[in-house]
């Protein structure tokens, strides 16, 4: 599959413009892209984002460093924790603070739970992109049950606010351990049912072997990051590569496209990088629940938080690429400016290059494998 | 006076049968949303409809009465006329076929000479009203739809129509009944078309892809690709005329379960000998029926299973393989009824 050259016939014909968006099935949210059509097939693309704008960045201003943890939340909703995790990080830098191995270990098996359920959320819907609804269903389904094991651990199901500066909000309840390795093991054959549905179905297959093919150099340079950036070809991923938290202490391989029924780069390869994801992080909340040591989950912390003036920057690995929390205090107990830094709003940036010359349905497989979602665009 | 009598109860027969099949087309159209929705809920570990009426088989009655008292809504930068007169323009293309469907051995509204004939000219008449819908509505994704819509009809036309050539082939009459007359060989079951020699096994699978594109059913559900298109040619449509497109697209897929059932799988015709129990040939209607909904279930199953195919690739499916494919079937049928005339694909090894 190539895109197509699009060359003026003379024959007085002029573009189309369509606007695909803000109310669309597959722009995931509140996005608008202005296509400018020639037929079926784009020639220019141009996004329009902001719908979802909450101005989070200057909400941090006005309030205390605790306080704007339930924020993170809203930063991306499909993956709380990760974002939770990412500013946790960012201010105990700034101060400091050393966080107990045993909170270390429960951020992890959070994190990477929300992964697997993020994930999910990912693929299903690119399956509905795709055109297969069913499959979108079913991930739904086993989203539910990691659903409910955050729900036992912090008593939301979406937007978590679990963790905590210096540490986690909760301990593990009793029975998390069990219920979560007998979650873990129907995950496996559940996602082998969900490959034999959609990865291995040949229309499927078809519709995105050599699709919107993303090149190691443009991913690099546009600053693509995550399973993007992996689909792409290039092997970097913070948890191995800047490792923090406990990762060190854990095994775990990173999936990197390798064109399988295409070219390296192309709309499969990312989807399929999420689906391998979804078993590395399956073997590390696995790994984790084993290491788990005993002890306090909160490290101690002054009742009122005012670091030192001074900036810091921290990047975690986030579903939807490297979540970069950039932080300014001048030593009050608010921050000074808080700056988020998101995979999706670097995937939607790439869009208008690699969109001219293919056709609709592959523009909905591109927005669909880059996995943007709306608010982590705008915050 | 006596013919203006007879004049008259001619009238009176086709009114009657009128007013007969669209109570057919409504209950079959309104019960098939119903079972698309159940069938779909259970595919996809969920429930379907189950709150109006038994087993919430009153789901589509409460639907349809929602639609009928919703406002009448046209755009106001709409093509107002055209706008109003497609979906008519729809429902009657597909409400025309149900005049020579055949409901069992005699059981039918009318029996024309050219009924397969009929069947593939009226079917044409839904690509007009689908194209001055999406056209009117003067809405860019009603018009990509469309569009996409006229190019699909137009082309998977040609491996339907050629496929349907077979079973005339073998029956030697384009009367729907006849066809399935002709079939009656080989204990009721090895007289079918589809097992009439290895051509017309491979044309029925032909046929039956092509038809599925031609009404447009998934994978090959391009002009109201949701994902895609938001709603197709359909977008800015609600309400009674809504009601309409639904309903055709619905009694669509029963009209192309019945006659590949009755062209293909033997019509009223079974291995039975039970098939005198009931007067009329009442048996054999049920036979057909039960032939056509396993069909039909086939058709919604495809629905929840398949991602649908890009435009390129679908114009690819119908222009290199099902053109070809059915006239291979077709020249090989002809080349069959040469070699062995009036013999069935079974019949060359036994006595039947």
């Amino acid at each position: 599959m190539q895109p197509f050259e699009l060359t003026d016939l003379g024959a007085g014909t002029k573009e189309m413009m369509l606007n695909m968006g803000p109310q669309h099935p597959s722009t995931h949210g509140v996005i608008k892209f202005v296509l400018r059509m020639d037929g079926e097939v784009v020639a220019a693309l141009d996004p329009d984002v902001g719908f979802l704008h909450r101005s989070i960045e200057k909400i941090a201003e006005k309030l205390s460093y605790p306080d704007f943890m339930p924020y993170t939340d809203r930063v991306d909703y499909v993956a709380a924790m990760n974002c939770n995790f990412g500013y946790a990080r960012v201010v105990e830098k700034l101060m400091k603070m050393e966080v107990p191995k045993r909170a270390e270990y429960i951020r992890v098996i959070v994190a990477e739970l929300n992964r697997i359920s993020s994930h999910l959320v990912s693929v299903g819907t690119f399956g509905n992109d795709i055109g297969a609804v069913t499959p979108f269903l079913y991930a739904i389904r086993d989203r539910e049950l990691i659903n409910d094991l955050l729900e036992m651990l912090c008593g939301a199901r979406l937007t978590y606010n679990f963790v905590r500066i210096g540490g986690v909000a909760f301990d593990l309840p009793d029975t998390f351990k069990e219920k979560a390795i007998a979650f873990l093991d129907t995950l496996e054959p559940k996602l082998k049912e969900f490959n034999t549905l959609l990865s291995e179905n040949r229309i499927f297959r078809e519709r995105l072997a050599g699709v919107c093919v993303i090149s190691k150099e443009d991913a690099v340079a546009y600053g693509v990051t995550g399973p993007n950036l992996r689909g792409s070809g290039v092997d970097w991923d913070l948890r191995r590569d800047e490792p923090y938290s406990v990762y060190p202490e854990v095994s775990f391989e990173v999936p990197v496209g390798g064109g399988l029924v295409g070219k390296v780069g192309d709309a499969f390869d990312r989807y399929w990088v999420r689906i391998k994801e979804m078993q590395e992080s399956a073997k590390i909340v696995r790994q984790c629940l084993e290491q788990i040591p005993e002890g306090p989950i909160m490290a101690k912390i002054p009742r009122v938080l005012k670091p030192p003036a001074g900036d810091a920057f921290d990047r975690t690995e986030a579903p939807r690429g490297e979540l970069g929390y950039y932080l300014v205090s001048d030593g009050s107990s608010k921050p000074q400016r808080l700056k988020i830094r998101t995979g999706s709003f670097a995937a939607v940036s790439i869009i208008p290059k690699i969109a001219p010359g293919w056709m609709i349905a592959d523009i909905v497989a591109l927005i669909g494998s880059l996995d943007i979602i709306a608010p982590e665009i705008d915050r | 006076m006596e013919i203006f009598l007879q004049e008259g109860l001619v009238l009176l027969k086709a009114a009657l049968w009128a007013v007969a099949l669209s109570l057919v087309m409504a209950l079959v159209a309104g019960f098939l949303t119903y079972l698309e929705r159940k069938v779909a809920g259970h595919m996809q570990a969920r429930l379907g409809p189950n709150r109006v009426g038994p087993y919430g088989l009153l789901q589509f009655v409460a639907d349809g009465v929602k639609l009928f008292l919703k406002e009448d809504l046209i755009p106001s930068d709409a093509d107002a006329p055209l706008f109003r007169f497609g979906p008519y323009l729809v429902f009657v293309g597909s409400f025309a076929v149900f005049a020579v469907l055949p409901f069992g051995e005699r059981i039918v509204a009318t029996d024309l000479n050219i009924g397969l004939f009929y069947v593939l000219a009226i079917t044409s008449i839904e690509t007009v009203g689908l194209l001055m819908a999406g056209w009117a509505s003067n809405n860019k994704w009603a018009l990509l739809g469309a569009m996409r819509s006229a190019a699909q009809s137009i082309s998977y036309e040609i491996p339907v129509g050629v496929s349907f050539l077979i079973p005339i082939v073998l029956a030697g009459s384009m009367s729907l009944q006849g066809i399935i007359h002709a079939q009656a060989g080989g204990f009721g079951l090895l007289g079918w078309n589809v097992f009439h020699n290895p051509f017309s096994l491979a044309a029925f699978f032909v046929g039956c892809t092509a038809m599925v594109a031609e009404i447009n059913r998934t994978p090959f559900d391009l002009p109201e690709a949701e994902s895609e298109l938001v709603a197709g040619y359909n977008t800015e449509y609600s309400g009674m005329r809504f009601a309409f497109f639904f309903l055709a697209e619905y009694a669509n897929i029963f009209v192309i379960s019945m006659i590949a059932a009755a062209i293909f799988l033997g019509g009223w015709q079974l291995p039975s000998p039970f098939k005198d129990i009931l007067p009329f040939g009442l048996v054999g209607s049920f036979v057909l029926l039960a032939k056509a909904a396993v069909l039909v279930f086939i058709v919604l199953w495809l629905r929840w299973t398949l991602p649908r195919v890009r435009v390129d690739q679908l114009m690819e499916v119908c222009w290199k393989y099902l053109t070809p494919m059915a006239l291979v079937c077709l020249m090989g049928t002809a080349v069959w009824m040469w070699a062995f005339p009036g013999r069935i694909f079974f019949g060359l090894f036994g006595t039947a």
